[in-house]
């Protein structure tokens, strides 16, 4: 009798603990916040004093013009870049924390890192593997995600002979399967039919409405994400 | 415990899935493991065409002979360790996953270890042939270019992940490795000689097994630092 009632209970704990570690801990985080962001580039300083807060389900519209420093700034809260004024960090109730894991981050630059001589589902799978080890991510999940995307016959085909907005599908079926807590989306749309930018809009909404963050760069009017503006023209020093 | 467990399996999961790709991309790419065999095939033919009729030089100088190609036929092959995933955004990431990258650059290097340095090892029978090497002491020559190739390969990747962001970085690459190869090449070619002549091979052969081990624990560390570098430029 007794042991009937505790049995489940300790095995979904240890479930949470053998699936989720990452998401626990972080359940009281409330936004990710920027301070006074800045970056200097080839002696030219590209933006100084971007200072942001985003709640949980808010995202981020990063405007600007061509090398106003978009993808940097977008590198820069991705990891990738340590040569940065200012600060990055989780805000914890009252308190800022100032390490972010990096198994909350998923970042699509430019560069999409699909190997064009690997066929779509090689190259997902590799991806869940490298960015999603701890999730019992199966390969039937994989193809449902390439197959949602609107990858159904290419699925085993290499992925040079796929056009290069079924190449931009192939990362971007990893939002399917995401389990990261912020996107960082350099350009989602290049390439991309009508029907594919509305389902990787939706695909944001969705994330957005079960608490997740999306920080974005687009040239295409992004008309049905609520997304807060960040115009980088408005943080760049004028020439004296 | 639990939570370290999984740790250790998601470790073991990374560590496979780019083993396992990387071999897949090789297999796919076929210049790549055919190159640095058809390399060392041809400079080592050439070589014994021309020493001439002068087997007894060609003897001497084979463990040099060995050595030196087998370390061009690695060096030109390490330019493309790295390059295809810089230029394609897996290196990214492949840096910005949550796993430890120590273990993913480990995976990387014995990815290309399988293509490059074990078809070396496996035409050693072939290479013994054709410098008149004796096959008595096969099994010792095998054995130095398996250490060999391994060494070259893991001190060279520290060069391959510092150019990876220029366009042509080959020369710069054989500038970055070569002072980091030198005592490779006179343990290597001691090891060689000692075992042609039939010498007691302990001291050499445990000096190439040290260089293996130090290049394999602590190259990682120096290609971790290069790569996120170049990631950033």
């Amino acid at each position: 009798m007794f042991a009937d009632d505790f049995q489940p209970t300790v095995r979904r704990s240890l479930l949470s603990i053998l699936i989720d570690p990452i998401n626990k801990q972080l359940s009281a985080v409330n936004g990710l916040v920027l301070d006074g962001i800045g970056c200097q580039k080839a002696y030219r300083q590209l933006f100084s004093g971007v200072t942001v807060s985003l709640r949980a389900g808010q995202g981020l519209h990063v405007a600007g013009s061509n090398g106003s420093g978009k993808t940097t700034l977008l590198k820069i809260i991705a990891g990738l870049s340590n040569d940065y004024q200012g600060s990055i960090g989780w805000r914890c109730s009252d308190e800022l924390n100032h390490v972010i894991d990096k198994s909350d981050l998923l970042y699509l630059g430019h560069l999409t890192g699909v190997k064009s001589l690997l066929t779509p589902l090689e190259n997902l799978s590799w991806w869940v593997s490298l960015c999603l080890p701890a999730y019992p991510i199966g390969s039937d999940e994989i193809t449902q995600a390439l197959q949602q995307i609107g990858l159904n016959s290419e699925l085993n085909t290499p992925c040079h002979f796929l056009s290069a907005g079924q190449q931009r599908r192939v990362a971007l079926a990893r939002l399917l399967l995401s389990q990261q807590r912020v996107w960082i989306l350099d350009e989602p749309f290049t390439a991309l039919d009508h029907l594919g930018i509305s389902q990787i809009e939706n695909c944001i909404k969705r994330h957005q409405s079960s608490g997740g963050m999306v920080i974005m760069t687009s040239h295409q009017v992004v008309s049905n994400v609520e997304l807060i503006n960040l115009n980088l023209a408005d943080y760049q020093q004028r020439p004296n | 415990m639990l939570v370290s467990a999984n740790e250790n399996f998601s470790s073991y999961r990374v560590f496979t899935a780019i083993l396992f790709r990387d071999l897949t991309v090789y297999f796919r790419y076929r210049g790549s493991w055919i190159n640095p065999l058809f390399f060392i095939l041809v400079v080592i033919t050439l070589f014994s065409l021309g020493f001439g009729a002068d087997s007894q030089a060609l003897r001497v100088y084979s463990p040099s002979i060995i050595w030196v190609t087998a370390l061009l036929a690695v060096l030109l092959s390490l330019d493309s360790l790295f390059k295809t995933d810089f230029d394609d955004g897996s290196l990214e990431q492949l840096i910005l996953s949550s796993q430890s990258l120590y273990l993913s650059v480990l995976a990387k290097i014995l990815a290309h270890w399988f293509v490059t340095g074990l078809p070396i090892v496996l035409a050693t029978p072939l290479i013994s042939l054709i410098l008149g090497v004796s096959f008595e002491v096969l099994p010792e020559v095998s054995l130095g270019l398996l250490l060999g190739t391994g060494i070259l390969s893991f001190i060279g990747a520290i060069g391959a992940s510092l150019t990876v962001s220029l366009a042509s970085g080959g020369l710069l690459l054989s500038l970055l490795s070569m002072p980091l190869y030198v005592p490779a090449m006179i343990f290597g070619v001691q090891y060689l000689q000692d075992a042609i002549a039939g010498w007691p091979l302990v001291p050499s052969l445990s000096m190439l097994i040290g260089l293996l081990l130090a290049a394999v624990v602590l190259s990682p560390l120096a290609i971790m630092a290069g790569l996120k570098l170049s990631v950033e430029a």
